[in-house]
């Protein structure tokens, strides 16, 4: 698969990225077509905020390439910015702001800004006009980022763990407006994060990032038709780990075991038959089952 | 309509629709010639991405239970029953395994298993109401 075709709103190719010895991209290639929801899934430390950093231009790849939007975003920062809305992990709007202002500052940048559109999320996001920014909570701080990021209707957005540290209500907000944003013109997302549950439900395609490496990629539906859950019973005991090589993960003791699988179901099936493994249970894995099998357990995905 | 959606299931989201969909057709909650929400409100409402649910209808549509109008919307369709016949017959079959499994699991025999339907089927007072007719879906009756 080329990463150049046309089409593609992001094209990342062989991007390698290393903070002195330790490689925190490691041979990524990932192509992001138009219209797609994107997640881009990973614990702490497994790259994702520096692969953010070089679709923005704000890192230069020193092996390999980017393409946001047709564009090199190192060389043509304004082209690609101008066309993107973004929201970090950090969200750091101006404190001093009231919201009213904020829309006008954030409108200045953009010419292609929305005041109607812009008034119209700021109601639903219940975004009091006079408030200043920095007594906004957490929640509503985001939103108010969002609104900036959405209100110039950019082709891209591109949310950098939008979730992190939100209330319910307002993670609703954002799972929304990414799917009103997809939902009604076909614009593009893009968006990390490590809550799992709502990659799963909102992500058509999706990139699992493990200590700089891709581990997984590729659409949901691929996903869900290459990973299975088994629950499997032994007659006795078997000493050690059941020998399966099709399974990603396996976990139990004595005779009962549960094998997430990679691969053909069928073939795991008779696999597990020949290890004298009794099938319980059989069902798809959810992509947070398949995640912690590719990268282990021990990977954190607090914030 | 309302569908329950459990995203960490290991089901994928649009096989959740299909099948709740189904259900909801089966039961007789839904009616031939009866409307679906838009792809878009569909997918506003559950929070999932759109082409999640357009692949679920795609799918209703493949199996009959749904006709799509281009411009007007998603129907009911009136071939629903035969299939609603099978998919009633899939649901119950799944609940059925399931329990099989929990019994054998639970090291009980298929005998103390029927006594224990029928002994429940009474308490309940299912038997007579249901006789000749279909059966309710059990638990989903009420929505």
């Amino acid at each position: 698969m080329s990463a150049t075709e046309s089409g593609n709103v992001i094209a990342v190719e062989s991007l390698t990225r290393k903070f002195g010895r330790k490689a925190a991209l490691d041979n990524v290639s990932l192509a992001v077509p138009e219209g797609c929801v994107y997640g881009l899934v990973g614990g702490n430390g497994a790259g994702k905020t520096t692969l953010v950093k070089h679709l923005l231009g704000t890192f230069k790849a020193q092996t390999g390439s980017v393409r946001v939007l047709g564009e090199d975003p190192v060389r043509s920062p304004v082209e690609v910015l101008s066309r993107v809305g973004y929201l970090s992990e950090d969200r750091d709007l101006p404190g001093w702001m009231r919201v009213r202002d904020w829309l006008r500052y954030s409108e200045a940048f953009y010419p292609a800004w929305d005041a109607e559109y812009a008034e119209r999320l700021r109601e639903r996001f219940g975004l009091d006009p006079d408030t200043r920014i920095k007594r906004l909570s957490r929640g509503e701080t985001a939103k108010a980022g969002l609104l900036a990021a959405l209100a110039f209707r950019p082709p891209l957005l591109l949310l950098d763990e939008p979730s992190s540290g939100l209330d319910p209500s307002a993670r609703r907000n954002i799972l929304e407006a990414i799917i009103r944003t997809v939902a009604g013109e076909g614009r593009t997302v893009f968006f990390s994060s490590h809550l799992l549950e709502e990659v799963e439900r909102v992500a058509d395609r999706v990139a699992m990032l493990h200590q700089g490496r891709l581990v997984f990629e590729g659409t949901m539906e691929d996903l869900h038709a290459t990973h299975h859950r088994w629950m499997l019973r032994f007659p006795q005991a078997p000493a050690g780990h059941p020998n399966l090589p099709g399974a990603l993960h396996l976990e139990g003791d004595g005779q009962d075991w549960t094998a997430v699988s990679e691969g053909d179901a069928e073939r795991f099936r008779t696999e597990a038959l020949a290890a004298g493994a009794e099938i319980t249970g059989h069902s798809g894995a959810s992509l947070e089952e398949v995640f912690l099998a590719r990268v282990g357990h021990a990977a954190v995905l607090e914030d | 309509m309302r569908l329950y959606l459990a995203p960490n299931s290991g089901t994928p989201i649009y096989v959740q629709i299909v099948e709740q969909i189904k259900h909801v057709i089966a039961s007789g909650r839904l009616v031939e010639g009866d409307e679906l929400p838009t792809v878009r409100a569909l997918a506003q409402q559950l929070v999932v991405n759109p082409n999640t649910v357009l692949r679920a209808y795609q799918e209703l549509e493949h199996l009959g239970l749904v006709v799509r109008r281009q411009g007007s919307g998603t129907y009911v369709s009136g071939e629903g029953s035969p299939l609603a016949e099978t998919a009633r017959l899939k649901i119950m079959t799944e609940k059925v395994d399931a329990l099989l499994y929990d019994a054998r699991h639970m090291d009980f025999s298929r005998e103390a298993l029927s006594e224990l339907i029928d002994e429940r089927a009474r308490a309940l007072n299912l038997d007579h109401e249901t006789e000749g007719k279909r059966t309710p879906d059990e638990g989903d009756s009420k929505a």
